[in-house]
């Protein structure tokens, strides 16, 4: 081959093997990116179905129930207006606790009960994750507008 | 008193920086011999009194006096004296005060050792470096003052988080922060040389050991890093991809370029302007990274209104330095490089895919940690990329990085003749496929792509970076033997093959079980049988804990005895799992406890990890290496030797 060639091919394997690595990469940004979805989304079924997204709230005190000596635990979420009731099966960060906000990876099943395949505590007892923290300033204000909306009619 | 002393003698440091910054800088611009001299007394004054405020503020940890708001927050009478010192820098305010001690530090450093530089160069590197501690100084004393006064004292501290109570913490900051800091010598070195408009293979040369130092402290630190969550965050992984850890990734991948770009401009007066901007994208990504850490944005950006004057300022500063530099290589850099060429096959373009790979990863993984701060901001909803994107975005350019790494270090400059390379490399590439495809099938019974591609790339760099070591070490008298720097290279080579044979063989053979044990039963992960025998209480100095008993067996015979706990941290309150780990060279078992399920039944994490500790042991054989490369000779040199080398290679001096 004459060196023009040589690097003729060379660019184009460059090329190429650019281009396998973009597509690969886009492929794999698509299929791990997660939506974080508040629990009023998911109430009115807008989620995103057969993939894995993330929900956020705060832990309901009294509904953490597991099966004795099972791994397998139940427990509700709330943005302090609706409800979301989490199965997992695992061990449950060390800060896991009611009342506590967290946040859980998963999908729901079609009963309506989200099934976690990763649930998350920040290591800090005054830490609230920001998107928790969101949703429940949304649906404190979104009870209050509701509550506005009724008076007139009184 | 004491508090007060510290925040005074912080004050007189930051009219020190503004000294050291703008005298040595108007100096070397006037040629003015007497403002050039500033330099060095105020840098030192500088660090003297940073010194003065850093032990000020560690008097006041081991005083317990929490009259001083940062003391209050972060200590507690019966945390361990260790841990009161450590507490300095174990949140923001104090990490801030450490890493400008940190920066004096390096700049006295300099000043120390820059006495074979042309005295107008010296003074401007020590300017710009003035210059980054003023603004540092002044968003500590503005924004961050660890000596704030906190009133009525409370009679007791928050403590400080029990994450953070363990010696691998204690440790980690310090050389993360050394290695970081580290990259504004060389970030002052590219700003002088872009001021002064010279930049000749010299000023590669007085870079590369200050550049080689700060990338092996910060190796270290990563490695500390990785190896602490491992231990201690309870959930037996080593690298997790989150924001925190990405920062630190960064730098030190554009560091790792930096080292390499560096070479080619020493040796070859090639890669100039490049290596200018890789210095400053060094140093800028470490600043984006403990800046933007430390101040949250990179987690949510709405801890930018969470306190917006230090986020302000952050954005301001970032603006400031990384605009100011990158206007300044605009205008300058375009006229440093020289025309030298080079042939396709010689070492000089292996450096070149070496960079091009390295910023491709950095970039790929900037991306996807910043991604979820540009989708919030373009259409509203929150997103997070999982660790999967980037375990792949970084395999890609990674892998194809490793198979020429050990080409690349046996091309000779200039030009390479393929035959010899190709006699010399064809052994071990035949040795490299056969164990990359022997040690998964024989010792794990099984293989995958990239399983096979993982462990045969690491075999092969291991390999290969032998070469040159051993032929230097069986030569026959009166033969050159090998240069620190070759030896450092291939030293901090075969760490990378090291790593790399760990990785590949963790993630794919590692075996993690959630399981329940009641006393007395067994549970099989990969052959090791755990059993509990038994769960007691345990007191330490500032915690309560309950203690698991576990034995494990392997084909009947005892391994050993894990005793993990689930500890209490008194004044927090906030439980915290500590894993029961049995390490060897070749697997680790880990066992952590869980929840009580109720009649004494407990839920355990297992996990079995073959050659974890390749992983470490990989990053610390690179840090040596770099230690090695960095004692070479040819960079003690003094002026007059200097002078005489040139003389005898027919240089000018």
């Amino acid at each position: 081959m004459k060196p023009r060639q040589q690097r003729m091919l060379a660019v184009g394997l460059a090329v190429a093997g650019i281009a396998i690595a973009t597509m690969l990469t886009l492929q794999a940004f698509k299929e791990n990116m997660m939506f974080f979805v508040e629990i009023s989304e998911v109430s009115q079924g807008n989620y995103p179905e057969d993939r894995n997204f993330r929900v956020g709230g705060l832990v309901v005190e009294g509904s953490v129930k597991r099966q004795t000596g099972k791994l397998d635990v139940a427990f509700d979420l709330t943005d302090l207006n609706n409800k979301l009731t989490v199965n997992y099966a695992g061990i449950l960060p060390d800060l896991f606790r009611e009342g506590q906000g967290i946040i859980a990876h998963g999908r729901l099943n079609d009963s309506g009960v989200f099934v976690a395949d990763e649930v998350l505590a920040k290591h800090d007892e005054n830490y609230m994750p920001p998107e928790v923290a969101e949703s429940l300033a949304k649906a404190a204000a979104a009870q209050e507008a509701a509550m506005q909306a009724e008076q007139p009619a009184q | 008193m004491i508090p007060e002393i510290g925040h005074f003698a912080l004050i007189l440091a930051l009219s020190l920086s503004l000294c050291q910054g703008v005298l040595p800088l108007l100096g070397a611009h006037r040629n003015d011999a007497a403002m050039i001299a500033v330099a060095r007394p105020a840098a030192t004054g500088q660090f003297v009194f940073i010194a003065v405020a850093f032990v000020c503020l560690t008097l006041s940890f081991l005083q317990s006096d929490f009259s001083v708001l940062y003391v209050a927050n972060h200590s507690q009478l019966s945390l361990p004296t260790p841990y009161k010192i450590s507490a300095v820098w174990g949140a923001h305010e104090g990490s801030l005060l450490l890493w400008v001690l940190l920066l004096a530090g390096w700049t006295v450093l300099v000043c120390r050792y820059s006495s074979e530089l042309p005295e107008r160069f010296s003074a401007r590197v020590i300017g710009v470096l003035g210059f980054l501690s003023f603004g540092f100084l002044l968003f500590t004393l503005l924004t961050s003052n660890p000596f704030e006064r906190l009133f009525p004292a409370p009679a007791d501290g928050a403590d400080l988080n029990p994450l953070l109570q363990d010696p691998g913490l204690a440790i980690h900051p310090p050389m993360l922060y050394i290695g970081y800091v580290g990259f504004s010598v060389a970030f002052a070195f590219a700003i002088a040389a872009m001021i002064s408009g010279d930049l000749d293979q010299k000023w590669a040369r007085w870079t590369r050991p200050w550049t080689t130092w700060a990338w092996l402290f910060l190796t270290i630190g990563i490695a500390l890093g990785s190896w602490w969550a491992y231990y201690e965050l309870g959930w037996g992984g080593w690298w997790f991809w989150d924001p925190v850890e990405n920062a630190s990734f960064m730098p030190w991948l554009i560091g790792t370029a930096l080292i390499h770009s560096l070479a080619v401009t020493e040796k070859r007066g090639l890669f100039k302007s490049w290596t200018l901007l890789l210095a400053i994208a060094a140093f800028s990504l470490s600043l984006l990274g403990t800046f933007l850490v430390r101040s949250g944005i990179l987690i949510s950006v709405h801890a930018f209104a969470v306190d917006p004057e230090r986020g302000l300022f952050i954005l301001a500063f970032l603006t400031v330095v990384i605009g100011g530099a990158l206007v300044l290589y605009a205008w300058r850099a375009p006229g440093l490089d020289s025309e030298a060429g080079f042939r396709a096959m010689s070492r000089e373009t292996f450096l070149l895919c070496n960079n091009v790979l390295l910023v491709i990863a950095t970039a790929l993984i900037l991306g996807g940690t910043l991604a979820p701060l540009f989708v919030e901001l373009l259409d509203g909803s929150k997103i997070s990329v999982g660790p999967p994107y980037f375990e792949i975005a970084f395999a890609i350019p990674m892998l194809p990085l490793v198979y020429l790494m050990a080409i690349g270090m046996h091309t000779a400059w200039r030009s390479q003749a393929p035959d010899s390379l190709f006699a010399k490399l064809r052994m071990p590439a035949v040795i490299a496929i056969v164990a990359g495809v022997l040690i998964p099938v024989v010792f794990y019974g099984g293989g995958g792509a990239m399983l096979f591609a993982g462990v045969i790339a690491g075999v092969w760099v291991m390999i290969v970076s032998a070469i040159d070591p051993i032929r230097s070490w069986r030569r026959s008298a009166g033969t050159a033997g090998i240069t620190r720097g070759g030896l450092g290279m291939s030293v901090a080579h075969f760490g990378v093959g090291m790593f790399v044979i760990g990785v590949s063989v963790v993630s794919a053979y590692t075996v993690e079980a959630d399981r329940s044990l009641s006393i007395g039963d067994r549970a099989e992960i990969a052959g090791y049988e755990f059993e509990l025998r038994g769960l007691r209480n345990a007191q330490g100095p500032n915690y309560q804990a309950l203690e698991g008993e576990i034995d494990i067996f392997s084909d009947g015979d005892f391994v050993g005895q894990l005793r993990p706990q689930k500890r209490t941290y008194l004044v927090q309150q906030s439980p915290m799992t500590e894993a029961g780990i049995d390490a060897g060279w070749n697997r680790d078992l880990f066992v952590a406890l869980g929840d009580p399920l109720g009649n004494d039944t407990w839920s355990v994490r297992l996990q079995y990890k073959p050659l974890i500790r390749f992983i470490w042991l990989g990053a610390f054989i690179m840090a040596l290496g770099g230690l090695i490369a960095a004692s070479d000779r040819r960079y003690k040199l003094t002026a007059r030797a200097r002078e005489r080398v040139n003389i005898a290679e027919g240089k000018p001096a």
